[in-house]
């Protein structure tokens, strides 16, 4: 087996593992942690795909995509574990946005 | 001659994150002047891009003069240029309604009151959408699209909790969640289909796919990705939590753009991409999912107690539409016709229900709830907030004359010479669906609170106006089909003529 089937394999089980943990878990920051395992895993298909043993040096574009990705993934996982932190503060602790007339009625 | 579209289409792009930045740095004092300046200047730059696309074609910019493949292309024709009126419309109206929505009224001290907050992280991250929207309709190669797809997703998932509020964040996270799953599903896609064609450019990829395993997983976790965002049936899940706790004016953005957002770019996808024997076989499975979609978002819709969950509820039933006619497509004898009605259903759907919302912000607003039982009374205090409310009903049910009946006379005569009767009566049962919770709604709303009391004083609202506005533009909308099939027609020369299109 050559490694980069061996990359896209092992990248693909994680794709497989972070999106069940993504829907099965219920804790919110291991939800988000299990996102990034999914995330992680896409990458790793990405970089198997760009290699190129016949050429030597590996896909660029596919490369700027994995980073592109990975920007992206960090600021939504900043966005997501702050969410998630104000969710697990306690009722009265969430601070002062909550007297909005209107929203009260749909809670 | 092109560089004047090229003006139009980075206007579109550029001015919005511009605004928004500025909202951003230099807070309160800007969004006023940031409001009416983007509420005004870009309906003009879709007009005048609508018009050039019409004059001279497709318009394509390569930014920085690196050109495909391996540069960044932006691409506007006639379906972009229709999705970016809707965003512009939309939005003007939007910005206008917002301004009084999260109008603050400041103590003679000059001490600002909590709202504040709510005002100054909605028009950076809502410019900042806006920007992402119209840069997604003018995205040109599908990595393009993927970066798009998520700022769309981070804008709009903060603006479900600008108002803070624990119902609001649980539902920001729940849809946070779901819209990352899908865009990584989207670009697994994405990776698969360049490992395969060696190019990202939309149009290139269709030229260079081969049908095969790798281009049937690519096309299938593109799709999936985005039709988890666009909340189809039973991926929906996320849509009625997430729509109806944010603030009016952000449920309106989300219902009528951003879900319209991924549809579109299903839509992209089947023309540019996929045109091909997977078309016809996903298309089938996605209509069937369509049709349960308009039933059960239709019928939640007929059973909810709230009134911003019941538009809502609608939203997943309208977005099925769109998904169950995708056959058609494949099947009319005239596919410009499919498609105009296609189109002319996103965008009445989208004038439609930013109505809606908006009209039932102001409906809560007002009355302090939006408990469909106790709205009583509401036809006699606000009567121009039902009758937009009522008009943006009549297009949702697709009852004449509206943008929504036009589009679904469109829909139905396809169908019908396509001999597709599955379809058709989905359209019609649908029809009957809506025109019953829009009843509800209204017939609650003109009961009379307390016959012993005196007639209440009709009260007008600053956000009635552009409200009503929406209302009118969704009735205007049933008269454009004709324009809109012309440019169609003449200018997705793809559409009229594709060699080995058609299986």
């Amino acid at each position: 087996v050559s490694p980069e089937t061996l990359y896209a394999a092992a990248g693909i089980g994680l794709m497989a593992l972070g999106l069940y943990g993504a829907i099965a878990v219920i804790d919110r920051i291991r939800r988000v942690l299990a996102v990034n395992v999914m995330g992680t895993g896409v990458f790793m298909v990405l970089i198997a795909l760009a290699a190129r043993p016949s050429v030597g040096a590996p896909d660029p574009i596919l490369h700027a995509m994995v980073l592109t990705g990975i920007v992206v993934a960090v600021s939504a996982s900043g966005f997501a574990v702050a969410l998630a932190c104000r969710l697990d503060q306690p009722e009265d602790e969430t601070g002062t946005d909550e007297d909005t007339p209107v929203e009260k009625g749909t809670r | 001659l092109n560089t004047a579209g090229a003006l139009w289409i980075v206007a579109s792009v550029l001015l919005p994150f511009a605004l928004g930045l500025l909202a951003f740095v230099a807070g309160h004092r800007v969004h006023r002047s940031v409001a009416w300046i983007s509420a005004a200047a870009l309906p003009l730059a879709a007009l005048g891009l609508t018009r050039h696309v019409a004059a001279h074609g497709v318009v394509r910019v390569a930014l920085g003069g690196w050109g495909r493949p391996l540069g960044i292309e932006l691409h506007a024709d006639a379906v972009s240029v229709l999705m970016l009126l809707l965003s512009a419309i939309v939005g003007s109206a939007t910005s206008v309604y917002a301004l009084a929505y999260f109008h603050v009224e400041r103590s003679p001290g000059g001490h600002r009151r909590e709202h504040d907050g709510a005002s100054s992280r909605f028009w950076p991250l809502w410019l900042m959408l806006w920007g992402s929207l119209n840069a997604l309709f003018v995205a040109a190669d599908a990595f393009n699209v993927y970066v798009t797809l998520e700022l769309v997703t981070l804008a709009s998932v903060g603006l479900v909790c600008v108002e803070g509020g624990r119902a609001a964040q649980s539902a920001a996270f729940r849809y946070l969640m779901v819209a990352l799953i899908g865009s990584l599903s989207y670009l697994f896609g994405v990776g698969l289909l360049y490992g395969t064609t060696g190019v990202l450019d939309l149009q290139l990829i269709g030229v260079a796919l081969v049908p095969g395993p790798a281009a049937t997983v690519a096309a299938s976790a593109m799709l999936v990705g985005l039709v988890v965002k666009a909340a189809l049936f039973p991926f929906h899940f996320w849509l009625p939590g997430a729509h109806s706790n944010a603030p009016a004016p952000v449920s309106a953005l989300l219902s009528a753009l951003v879900v319209k957002a991924s549809f579109y770019l299903v839509l992209r996808l089947w023309l540019d991409v996929f045109a091909i024997e997977l078309a016809v076989s996903g298309g089938r499975v996605l209509s069937l999912l369509g049709a349960a979609a308009v039933l059960w978002g239709s019928a939640q819709a007929l059973r909810t107690p709230r009134l911003k969950l019941l538009v809502a509820y609608s939203t997943v039933a309208q977005l099925g539409y769109l998904f169950l006619v995708l056959p058609l497509l494949h099947q009319a004898t005239d596919r410009t016709l499919v498609m105009t009605g296609v189109l002319a259903f996103a965008l009445a759907h989208g004038l439609a229900k930013a109505a809606a919302f908006m009209a039932a912000g102001s409906v809560a607003k007002t009355a302090g709830h939006d408990r469909i039982a106790d709205l009583a009374g509401v036809g006699a205090v606000q009567p121009l907030t039902l009758f937009a409310f009522g008009i943006a009903g009549v297009s949702l049910s697709g009852l004449p004359p509206s943008g929504g009946f036009a589009a679904k006379w469109l829909l139905v005569s396809a169908a019908i010479s396509a001999r597709d009767w599955f379809i058709v009566w989905t359209l019609v049962v649908g029809g009957l669906l809506a025109a019953a919770y829009v009843a509800r709604v209204l017939r609650a709303a003109l009961r009379v609170s307390d016959p012993s009391a005196p007639p209440a004083r009709a009260r007008r609202s600053p956000l009635d106006w552009p409200t009503a506005a929406l209302a009118i533009a969704v009735l205007l909308l049933g008269f454009a089909v004709d324009p809109m099939a012309g440019l169609l027609a003449e200018r997705l020369p793809a559409l009229v003529a594709a060699p080995g299109w058609l299986p």
